[in-house]
């Protein structure tokens, strides 16, 4: 398939992204750069210093909304992206309206709880819905843990098991490895396997 | 009963099983899971009050911080 051909069929396709941090930001910009048709963005938060360790933002961008200051990323990168930026802290009634039109949701969250709160909404209520987790994503090196793995409609990119704590911080590499097999996995579902 | 758990066929030692029954006997002691039983996701306040069967396909899934 050529990148036209490829183009042609991101470009009528929405991914959902609930969480615009390490995730979320790096996996939205993958996905613009292949010509997505739209990006439905989600988070409540601001851009702090500590973000940019890993996340798709500027220094002068501190303090802006990271919805709103993805969304001027993805614009800059590729004009032709739909993107629709929400500032809001998701829950189960948010996610299954704002998410109702996407043909595959990425989970980009940071905290567990929240984690738990978006798989059970859509793996519950939406369960014809795909959607990618990333877990397991903090510290350096053991490139070769991260995967992907599959049960039915929940695809996971991650080791499984290195939990972002103050002495195993989650960093660009690793975090940018898990974020782009999600935009992978995102374009295996819609383009099928390769 | 013979399950798969995580992908694996495992034989647990029990004639009736509930989603409680089984994290304690696996030793699954984290806090936040997911669980889904033949693709249906379990809710937590369920767990007590939902049995696993013969031959029943379940995953428990490990949340993790960080993104």
């Amino acid at each position: 398939m050529d990148f036209n051909k490829i183009k042609s069929i991101l470009s009528t396709k929405t991914v959902g992204i609930a969480g615009c941090g390490g995730l979320g930001s790096n996996c939205a910009v993958a996905l613009a750069r292949v010509s997505i048709g739209k990006l439905i963005i989600c988070d409540f938060d601001s851009i702090e210093p500590g973000n940019l360790n890993r996340q798709y933002f500027f220094y002068n961008q501190l303090g802006m909304m990271k919805a709103t200051a993805l969304k001027e990323n993805i614009q800059n990168i590729n004009p032709r992206v739909d993107v629709e930026a929400h500032i809001i802290k998701l829950d189960p009634e948010h996610i299954i309206k704002i998410f109702a039109g996407c043909d595959v949701i990425v989970e980009a969250f940071d905290r567990a709880d929240m984690k738990k709160m978006i798989l059970e909404t859509v793996l519950g209520k939406m369960p014809d819905k795909p959607i990618v987790s990333g877990m397991g994503i903090a510290g350096w090196g053991n490139s070769n843990e991260i995967r992907m793995t599959q049960s039915g409609n929940l695809y996971i990119c991650g080791d499984g098991h290195s939990e972002a704590t103050e002495d195993n911080p989650p960093l660009a590499p690793r975090v940018g490895m898990a974020a782009n097999m999600q935009a992978n996995t995102v374009l295996e579902i819609i383009l099928g396997k390769n | 009963m013979n399950i798969t758990l995580n992908n694996n066929k495992e034989v647990i030692d029990a004639d009736h099983l509930t989603v409680t029954e089984l994290l304690k006997i696996k030793n699954f002691t984290f806090k936040l899971l997911i669980i889904k039983i033949n693709g249906k996701v379990v809710s937590q306040p369920d767990y007590a009050h939902t049995s696993i069967s013969e031959g029943d396909d379940v995953i428990v899934l490990h949340l993790i911080s960080g993104g």
